[in-house]
């Protein structure tokens, strides 16, 4: 068994008053993807957004519960939400690019963090990330354009170069196909097996069959409860729950 | 007379709908074939018959009835041949007192007591006639229209074609209102520049226009116009006041719009926001006594503590006050701008691990930026129009000068000064207030339009 990277223990999320997550407990192993999938509103985003602490911008949301990265208790008061997230990338939904430069995009991490020591270590770690996201061939006469100017799959990729950046460990990745083509989906799925060599990815997608050819294990999630986690070729050829089975026949969601 | 004219008229109007309606219904049942459009239509479209026109001959009568009038009672005056038309225009209003009962002058001629006579007689005849006029128009219309009324008549185009009409003419009296006080501006301003060649106004560096008055229109000295005509020091008072409210509201609005944006809770933002923007609701003229009874004074005894001459109306207050003045117009426009950059920006660079700062320093702002600009554009244009706050706080002696502590004059001040109480409006002192308004007009166009063109840039960006 691969040793375990991030682990939830009871995660209760509360928006308000209203529930979003019940009891959630699972665990992610290093350098797999493990992907999250389940109906709209199960509560799989709002577990992925737990994992960075992304939820703290919301005034009413509430987490209970202990999620520790290679141990640590990222929800301990000691815990920096900048330095969590520096090592914990994400890639949103949709591709939200800085209206800045494409360079400026993936400078952007660097910069406030401080990790290049001059201008030449900086231009190394933007052409590194963009080399990684398989971007730099399409991009590197025009690295100064609006990054904003650049197709969705693009855009999207560009994110990505920007999310390892600032080196991180994880990367989160909230449905980062759905807004893209086939082709443009093609070259994320792609990207993704490449970079689970250095990463750990958790990807929530709405695609049972993109979580069947890139993960390594899948959780399903269903009315705010983690209903079955396992290995990815379990849950889609024999799922220990009814539901998971409806799931992923199509019966509903 | 008008109004109980305009209310028959009204009343005919109304009791048309119903006939019209009534008619189309009967039609309906008395004859199988079915009618183009609903009843009510027939209504409105009897009623339109009956209304419109009768108003618009009414219009005519009377625009054109004064003039008949006069022409008729003043007719033996006019055959006499002796009289010029301002005589003949004070004969009238002479005979139009007389009457109504007002004697200033005793002695009255024969020829002034026929035409008091022939005025009285002329009135209560073309008031009768108007009735007669008016209201047999309408009546005609009336039944024009009613007979009118068959299968083929489609009476709902003919109410949404007269609609269109009316929206149409509607937004004319917007843009002709334009088109009119631009065209009178333009005219008046040339006038004045056949007087005062152009170069002298725009660079002259002496503005002293009471130099001009002292002497007979008509009997001006060219020397007088040469040098009293030079809108430079207006220019720069306007730039330097300006720049002081801008210096005052631009940093204190963009901050405020920062954390009204980005930091308040709703509960503060609740009761915070409507409390600044009454700030934008107070009149100009309360903020101009607060220039000058308060902060003038205030500014000048600092002054002095500190060992500076300053002049009890100085530019730096009217400037001060005038930057609070404009502080909600850039705390509100920039925070409705900053908090339209979408949420996925704010969230892609938490994601980061950026603060909050630096999320709003280096991409919130940088996002912003031309909705910013376009908010101080929009700033500057309203500090520069400014009108209230500068003649009460400002000064109004035309003295070049940067010195924030000096007083200075801007060019709204002096358009009230010159045209403050009775006027010659044919003296270049008189005309010099048009250019300055052209001016004036010109200048603010151009950032209003500068102010949209980089607001909508920036709209532009996230669709």
């Amino acid at each position: 068994m691969k040793s375990i990277k991030i682990k939830a223990d009871n995660l209760n999320v509360y928006y308000g008053e209203k529930q979003a997550l019940f009891d959630v407990s699972m665990y992610m192993e290093e350098k797999q993807v493990t992907a999250l999938i389940g109906p709209s509103g199960c509560g799989k985003s709002t577990f992925i957004r737990c994992l960075n602490r992304m939820n703290d911008v919301i005034d009413i949301c509430k987490v209970q519960g202990k999620i520790e990265i290679d141990g640590n208790n990222i929800y301990a008061p000691s815990m920096q939400v900048e330095q969590l997230r520096e090592r914990v990338g994400m890639v949103f939904q949709k591709p939200n690019p800085f209206p800045k430069s494409i360079f400026e995009n993936v400078a952007y991490g660097p910069r406030i963090h401080g990790i290049a020591e001059n201008k030449s270590d900086l231009e190394e770690i933007v052409v590194n990330s963009l080399k990684k996201a398989a971007l730099f061939d399409e991009v590197k006469d025009r690295l100064n354009d609006a990054g904003t100017g650049l197709s969705g799959g693009q855009q999207q990729r560009l994110c990505i170069a920007r999310a390892i950046s600032v080196n991180p460990d994880i990367i989160l990745m909230d449905e980062p196909c759905s807004a893209l083509d086939p082709i443009a989906t093609a070259r994320i799925e792609e990207l993704m097996g490449e970079l689970k060599t250095e990463y750990t990815i958790i990807i929530v997608t709405h695609s049972m069959q993109q979580a069947a050819r890139v993960s390594s294990r899948t959780g399903f999630f269903h009315l705010g409860k983690l209903v079955e986690v396992d290995k990815t070729e379990t849950i889609f050829s024999n799922p220990s729950d009814q539901r998971t089975q409806d799931y992923i026949t199509g019966r509903f969601g | 007379m008008g109004f109980i004219l305009i209310s028959l008229i009204i009343l005919i109007g109304i009791t048309s709908y119903f006939l019209g309606n009534l008619r189309a219904k009967n039609l309906r049942t008395s004859n199988q074939k079915n009618l183009k459009s609903l009843s009510h239509y027939y209504g409105y479209y009897v009623a339109l018959w009956a209304v419109v026109p009768a108003l618009l001959i009414l219009l005519m009568i009377t625009s054109f009835k004064s003039f008949f009038i006069e022409q008729y009672v003043l007719s033996d005056f006019i055959a006499l041949g002796s009289y010029t038309e301002t005589e003949l225009s004070l004969l009238f209003t002479q005979i139009e007192n007389i009457a109504m009962g007002i004697k200033l002058f005793d002695e009255n001629t024969i020829l002034i007591d026929g035409a008091v006579n022939k005025l009285n007689y002329i009135n209560k005849t073309s008031e009768n006639l108007t009735y007669v006029t008016v209201l047999g128009f309408s009546g005609l219309l009336v039944l024009y229209s009613i007979f009118n009324i068959n299968h083929k008549l489609n009476s709902r185009k003919i109410v949404e074609k007269f609609l269109i009409v009316l929206y149409f003419t509607c937004s004319l009296v917007a843009i002709m209102t334009t088109v009119g006080i631009i065209f009178s501006l333009l005219y008046e301003t040339l006038r004045f520049f056949s007087q005062v060649p152009i170069t002298d106004f725009l660079f002259g560096l002496n503005w002293s226009p009471q130099r001009v008055f002292v002497r007979e229109a008509g009997d001006l000295d060219t020397r007088d116009l040469a040098n009293a005509f030079g809108a430079v020091p207006l220019f720069a008072g306007t730039f330097l006041i300006a720049l002081i409210a801008m210096c005052v509201s631009v940093p204190v609005g963009l901050l405020t719009a920062i954390y009204m944006s980005e930091y308040a809770s709703p509960k503060v933002r609740d009761w915070a926001k409507p409390i600044i923007e009454i700030l934008a609701g107070i009149p100009t003229v309360v903020y101009g006594f607060f220039a000058a009874l308060t902060v003038a004074p205030l500014v000048r005894d600092i002054g002095q503590g500190a060992g500076l001459t300053v002049s009890s109306e100085s530019a730096l207050a009217a400037g001060f006050v005038m930057g609070i003045m404009i502080i909600p117009f850039i705390s509100s426009l920039s925070d409705d701008v900053i908090k339209s950059v979408p949420q996925s920006l704010r969230e892609g660079s938490y994601a980061m691990g950026a603060t909050k700062r630096e999320t709003i320093v280096k991409v919130l702002l940088p996002a912003a930026l031309p909705g910013i600009v376009g908010s101080f554009l929009l700033a500057v244009s309203r500090a520069i129009g400014e009108t209230m706050i500068v003649v009460m706080a400002a000064g109004l002696n035309a003295k070049l000068t940067a010195n924030p502590l000096d007083a200075a004059t801007t060019i709204t001040t002096q358009i009230v000064v010159i045209l403050i109480g009775d006027q010659e409006f044919d003296s270049p002192k008189t005309q010099s207030a048009f250019a300055l308004g052209l001016t004036l007009f010109v200048v603010t166009l151009a950032l209003n339009f500068i102010a949209l063109q980089v607001v909508k840039k920036y709209t532009e960006r996230y669709d």
